[in-house]
C-alpha cells in the first residue's frame, strides 16, 4: 500500500486527536485563566517590577506578548543558556510550573523568585495574557 | 505634580525619615559569607537590581525635578545602594564570581522610561515602585538560598528597600495596605 492510501486515514486520526486535545486541555485552560487581571496588574508591578517590565527588559526580560512567545525569545534580551535550552512556546500553564520555581524548571537559571500562591500565580498569568494580545 | 508645594508637609516628613536612616549600617562580617554557585547567581542579580536603583537616583537627581528636601533623601536612599552594591559585589568575587556590570545610563534612561518623568511627582512614583519591586525581589528569594548568612543579609537588604519604599509611599500620600504581609 502507497502512502497515498494512507492519507484520509492519517488526517481522520489527526483530526480526531485535535479534537480530543482540544476537549482534553480547554477545562485546563479555562481554569489557568480564571484569575483576575486587574489583580494581576497590582501583583506584578509589585512582585515582578523590581526585575520586568512590560515593554523593557531590565534585570529580567520584557513580558508583553509572553503568552504565546517562544521561550527565550524577547528581543535584544541576553537570556542564560538554561533558559535557552527550554524550547517551545509560553502557555498558561507553563508560566505556572515557572512561576512555583524556575530552577526546577531549567535548572541555572537567573530567576529564582518563585510565586508559592496559586491564587497569585492565576492572576499574574492573567494579567500576562491581558498584555499578549494574541492570546487575548 | 509638584509634591512640594501640594503637600507642603512632604519636605519635613521626608527630612524626619533622612535623620532617622542616618545611622542605618550594612552588616557587619559579610566578606566572611561562603556563597555557592546558585547563591552566586542571586548575589549577581540583587546587584543588577542595586545597579538600577543607583542609577535611577543618580539620574532623577540631576534631572532638576527634584526639590532640596527631596534630592537629600534620593541621596541617602541611594547611598544606601551603593553600600548594598559594593557588600553584594565582594561577596561574588569571595565566592569566585564575577561581579555584574551596571548597564550604560542609555540603557537605564531608555529601560525606566526616565524622559517620561515631567515633575517631581513622577520622580517619587517611579522610585516608589523601584523600591516596592526591590523589596519583593529580596523577600522572594530568601527561600532560594542556600548560605544562612546569606539569608541574614537578604532580610537586612529587603527591610532596608521596605523602609525607602515606606518613606516615599507616605511621601506620595498613599495609605499603608490594610492587609498584612505586604511584601513577599
Amino acid at each position: 500500500m502507497t502512502l497515498s492510501h494512507w492519507r484520509p486515514a492519517l488526517a481522520l486520526a489527526a483530526l480526531t486527536a485535535g479534537v480530543a486535545a482540544l476537549v482534553v486541555l480547554a477545562p485546563r485552560a479555562a481554569a489557568q485563566s480564571a484569575g483576575d487581571p486587574t489583580r494581576g496588574h497590582t501583583l506584578y508591578e509589585s512582585r515582578c517590577g523590581g526585575c520586568h517590565s512590560l515593554d523593557a527588559n531590565r534585570t529580567g526580560p520584557r513580558h508583553r506578548g509572553v503568552v504565546g512567545r517562544a521561550v527565550a525569545s524577547a528581543p535584544g534580551y541576553d537570556y542564560s543558556p538554561a533558559l535557552r535550552r527550554v524550547g517551545g512556546n509560553w502557555t498558561a500553564a507553563r508560566l505556572d510550573t515557572w512561576l512555583q520555581g524556575p530552577q526546577r524548571m531549567a535548572p541555572g537559571t537567573r530567576m529564582y523568585l518563585s510565586v508559592p500562591d496559586a491564587g497569585q500565580r492565576r492572576d499574574i498569568i492573567a494579567y500576562l495574557v491581558s498584555t499578549s494580545p494574541a492570546r487575548r | 505634580m509638584d509634591i512640594e508645594r501640594t503637600r507642603p508637609g512632604r519636605r519635613d516628613f521626608l527630612t524626619v525619615g533622612l535623620t532617622v536612616g542616618a545611622g542605618l549600617v550594612i552588616a557587619p562580617g559579610l566578606a566572611r559569607a561562603q556563597a555557592g554557585d546558585g547563591d552566586v547567581g542571586i548575589l549577581n542579580g540583587a546587584l543588577a537590581l542595586e545597579h538600577e536603583g543607583i542609577a535611577a537616583y543618580r539620574l532623577a537627581g540631576a534631572s532638576g525635578l527634584l526639590s532640596a528636601g527631596t534630592l537629600q533623601v534620593a541621596t541617602v536612599f541611594m547611598g544606601h545602594h551603593e553600600q548594598h552594591r559594593d557588600a553584594l559585589a565582594r561577596l561574588v568575587r569571595d565566592a569566585g564570581g564575577a561581579p555584574v556590570e551596571p548597564r550604560s545610563d542609555a540603557d537605564y534612561v531608555e529601560a525606566l522610561s526616565l524622559g517620561a518623568l515631567k515633575s517631581e511627582g513622577d520622580v517619587v512614583a517611579l522610585a516608589t515602585r523601584l523600591e516596592q519591586g526591590a523589596t519583593n525581589a529580596y523577600a522572594g528569594q530568601v527561600a532560594a538560598l542556600s548560605d544562612k548568612s546569606l539569608v541574614h543579609l537578604f532580610t537586612q537588604l529587603s527591610a532596608d528597600e521596605a523602609v525607602h519604599w515606606a518613606t516615599l509611599n507616605n511621601a506620595m500620600g498613599t495609605a499603608i495596605p490594610a492587609q498584612a504581609f505586604l511584601f513577599g
